[in-house]
Order: structure tokens, then sequence, then C-alpha cells
């Protein structure tokens, strides 16, 4: 038995003109360790058979063994791009179960470190998408403007990636008194910078041309395949969880759904863009109108859950994450079920890139900004 | 009388471990085989892009202008195996993935390093307890050079590990009576 049994699909299953790829657990435009079968004909994709659990970490299962406190930062490892809003979904499925309200005051700044999560994602999501279709400056343009959210985070939360700042009822610590100014001096920077986006990858016409038209998606399939997030928005799905079931203040947010109807590669590209400009208008708007008061709710130390069932969801950088928790009245969780938006996702890849190119393959996977641990988890 | 040979040479001949002498006619080079065969081994580590989870993007952070590791020469990241040096083992390895982490440090050329990044490849680290499906450290796979602890560590801590690597490349010998081994050093 080979130390890799398994992944070698037999010769019989296929003809003498059709090969298979396999493509992953370890390669670079997997984003991760997917690992992909790919059976083609010359460049021409026959089918794609995705295999999971290269990170299955048994966070669901753990999360059984912990109690409603800790296990919030077990799913900060789960999407580790949007490590703010997992957190914040446990946190709201909690704060359900214990009928606590929130404060005005950790509502907004959830919000304001929702947004900057998002921007931080869609920031590398747009450099890896640059590397991923051969060019290498888009990973520099993008990551210079994540460090200086990274640093943003770090001066309030202590953390640049794992934050674990939201706790039941509110947020663990309050802002840092650097952070208004941090924050206006970054969109300063970030508005001048998104110029440099268009100019280096929208306009580019090599670009263009390996978007266009390439991984279409159509609307039924999206809604059918379960998508959420960019990826359905990209096929003129409207499924923001923030317009529809507004949360934690977002009832109270100003924003546009960014919508695009083509459902090829290009549109979930220009929908993560829009998202961008409208992330950064909401941070805009609320900087400046952070509420005095608590910044976390009390509650008791040991949190009990009462018998029950209790689902919250938020609109992750990649779509809608749902946590449900089943509850026997103990101080542990029964059962904890992730809907992670990735896996949804990725179930539609096949549809997307069926009868296409091999090295559009990498072009989708790219615009599918998959994180695998959270497909996993 | 010593001296280099061009006084507007980059900075890091300096570093050369050994003397360069002038003589008519030009110059010669005197230092040992082990000097200067460590001394460039460990200017040009090559990395294998291998990320599984949360560190590789703090890794990736390393690799960005802020922190920038092609300053110490770490930055032609391959993605193959057989191009590259040292494995930076970025994230959880669980028990699908080993056979693939094993077949990777197997496929490398020698002489090969593996740096264990963040605390779920030192222990499990936050999936020590309880999870049926982790690795409780990745040198119950592939034997490790340098091993940083954080969840996930900071780009400036990989950094520091890979110098601590190059440090590491220094010290060690060559010579053809002891079979070359990373166990051993």
């Amino acid at each position: 038995m080979s130390l890799l049994d398994g992944l070698v699909t037999e010769a019989s299953a296929i003809t003498e003109d059709e090969m298979i790829i396999n493509i992953g657990p370890q390669h670079p435009s997997t984003h991760g360790v997917l690992h992909l079968k790919v059976k083609l004909q010359g460049e021409t994709i026959l089918d794609v058979e995705p295999h999971l659990g290269y990170i299955h970490r048994s966070i669901e299962k753990m999360c059984e063994a912990s109690s409603y406190r800790n296990f919030i930062y077990l799913t900060s490892r789960m999407d580790y791009l949007s490590a703010h809003m997992n957190n914040q979904a446990c946190s709201m499925a909690v704060e359900m179960g214990l009928q606590v309200e929130v404060p005005q005051r950790a509502k907004v700044i959830r919000i304001l470190m929702s947004e900057l999560t998002r921007l931080a994602s869609h920031t590398l999501w747009w450099g890896a998408m640059g590397l991923d279709l051969g060019a290498i400056t888009p990973f520099f343009i993008g990551f210079r403007d994540r460090e200086e959210i990274m640093d943003i985070f770090e001066e309030t939360c202590g953390a640049r990636l794992t934050m674990n700042y939201n706790v039941p009822g509110g947020v663990m610590i309050d802002l840092h008194s650097n952070f208004q100014k941090r924050v206006k001096t970054f969109l300063d920077n970030f508005k001048k910078h998104l110029p440099e986006y268009d100019e280096l990858l929208t306009g580019n016409i090599i670009f263009q041309n390996r978007t266009k038209g390439v991984g279409f998606l159509s609307t039924a399939d999206a809604i059918s395949f379960g998508c959420s997030g960019p990826v359905a928005r990209g096929s003129g799905v409207s499924c923001d969880v923030r317009k529809w079931y507004p949360y934690d203040g977002y009832e109270a947010v100003e924003f546009n759904e960014c919508i695009e109807t083509s459902g090829d590669c290009y549109a979930r590209y220009m929908v993560r863009m829009k998202e961008m400009v409208e992330s950064a208008k909401i941070l805009e708007h609320w900087i400046d109108q952070i509420p005095e008061g608590d910044f976390q709710a009390k509650t008791k130390n040991v949190i009990k859950l009462p018998k029950g069932e209790f689902y919250s969801r938020v609109e992750t950088a990649r779509g809608e994450l749902g946590v449900y928790i089943i509850s026997d009245g103990t101080a542990n969780p029964y059962r904890i079920k992730f809907r992670s938006p990735n896996f949804s996702n990725l179930s539609a890849l096949k549809q997307m890139a069926v009868g296409g190119k091999i090295g559009d393959l990498v072009a989708i996977m790219a615009t599918l900004d998959l994180v695998i641990p959270d497909l996993d988890r | 009388m010593i001296e280099t040979i061009n006084p507007s040479a980059p900075a890091e001949i300096k570093d050369f471990p050994g003397e360069i002498k002038q003589w008519p006619g030009g110059g010669f080079v005197l230092s040992s085989v082990d000097n200067v065969i460590n001394w460039s081994r460990s200017n040009s580590l090559w990395p294998l892009v291998f990320g599984t989870s949360c560190c590789a993007i703090e890794m990736m952070s390393a690799a960005s202008a802020k922190y920038d590791w092609s300053r110490f020469g770490f930055e032609v990241a391959r993605a193959s195996p057989r191009q590259a040096d040292v494995i930076i083992c970025a994230g959880t390895i669980v028990y699908k993935m080993a056979p693939v982490l094993k077949r990777l440090y197997d496929q490398m050329a020698d002489p090969k390093y593996v740096i264990a990044t963040g605390a779920c490849t030192i222990s499990g680290g936050p999936f020590f307890y309880n999870s049926y499906s982790v690795v409780r450290g990745i040198d119950h796979i592939v034997p490790v050079d340098v091993y940083i602890p954080g969840c996930p560590p900071r780009p400036e801590a990989l950094l520091h590990a890979l110098i601590t690597l190059q440090k590491k490349i220094m010290l060690q010998s060559n010579s053809a009576k002891k079979e070359f081994d990373i166990r051993r050093s």
C-alpha cells in the first residue's frame, strides 16, 4: 500500500485520450490543502472532484467539550481571514440563548471591526488572485494596505490574525485610544490606493481576457448549490445577510449590496472590489459615531444556556456563516454545527469548471476565495 | 597585506568566511570548504510553499514588503519540493495530511531542513486536547530544526527562526567521515 493510497485514480476509469491530474493537496493555487482530481481531455476539463479532509481538525467535536466562553476561540482558527466575524457569530448565538442585550457601543465596535476584517480579507484575496493569474505586484500592493489594518487590530486586540475580540455580551476590552485616528489615516491611504488596484488588475486586458466569460455560474445554480457571499452575488443573487437579516446594529447601517449579474469570474471579482468601497464607506461613516457607554454587558462567569436550539448567522468576507447550537442546559454545548460558506461555494466548482480549460480552473479557484480550514473545520 | 579585491563590492562579501588575498596577476581565497559551503547554503535557503492554515497567512506577511524576507535570501519560495531546501510547515497537520508531509520531505534533496511554525506543529497546540484528527507535533513525522511558538507566530518570529536556521547551518560539518544527517546535528 502506497503512502498516498487513494490519491491516484485507476487507469481503467479513463479512455485513451483522457487523463487524470491531481491538483493538490500541496499546490499554491488551491489556497491551502485542497485536493482536486481533474479529468482532462487535452486541456479541456471533463470532470472535477474535490477531496476534502486534509485539514479537518475536529473543531465541531472539540466545541462540545469546551464551555460557552471558550469555544469561541477555536472558531477564529476556522476562517482565519474573517476571524472576527466567526467570533461574532458564536457570541451572537450565545447571547441569543442568554437573552443578553449587547450595549450600543459594543455593537458599533463590532461593525467597525467586521468591516476592517472584510477589507483585510479582500485585500489579501486581491493579492492572491493576482498571484494565481501570474502577476506578483498585486500581492505587495494588497499586503501594504492589509498590514495597516493588522496594526490597528494589534493595538486594540493584541493579536494580528486570530483576534478573539468578541465575548458573549460584547467585546473583550475597550478600543485603544489611537483607534479612531489610525482608522482615519488608513482610510485616507486606502482611498488613495484604490485606483492603483483598478489600474493593475481591473483594467488590465490580460486579466479581463482570463476572467470574462470564464467559470459561468447561473443564478439558478447559485441558489441550488447554496452559494452565498460574493460568489452568489456575482450571479445576481441578493443574499447579503447584513441586509436581509440585520444583526448587531447593521439595521442602522446604510450601504449598498453589491450585485453583478454576468456570473463569471470577472463578476465575482467586481463584487469584491465594490464591497471594499462599501466597507470603506461604512467605516468612514461610523468611525466618528462610536457611542459612549459600556463595551460589554454583564454575564455570569459560567455561562449555562437554557435547553433549546440557537442559530445565528453573519456575513463573513466569504458568505453566510451560520452557527447552530443545541443546548441541553449544561455548561457545555450538546452539539455545535457550523454552516460554512466555503463548503457550499466549493460545491458549485464542478458546475463552473466543466467545459473550460485547466488554466481557467485556477482563475475560478481564485474567485471562489476558499479558506480550506473553514471548509474542513 | 589583506584587502578586498573590490572595495566597492556589496556588503555581503564582507561576511564571507575566509580571506581574499591580493597577488600579482590575480587574487586567491583562503578558507575551508566547510565554511564556504555552509555560507552559500545558509544565504540561499529556498522555502517550500507549504501552508495548511492560519500560519500560512503570517508566512505570506513575512514575504510581503513590510517584513520582506528576501533581505535574508529566503524569497525564492518554490512550489515543488525538488527545488526547495526548507519546509516552513505553516499550520496544523492532521492524520490525513501526515503522509503527504512525509512524502514532500522525502522528495526534497539533501540537505533539507524543517521549521515547525506555530503551536499546532509543535504539539498540536489548541488542538492538543479532545481532537481526534490532529497530529500532536510534526516531529512525530519529520525531524524538526527550528520550532517557533505562537498561534500564529508573528512574521518577525518567522524571520528569527530562519536566521536561527542560518546560524545552525553555519555550524554544521560537511566532512566525508561524518554522514550528513540533520538528526545528529
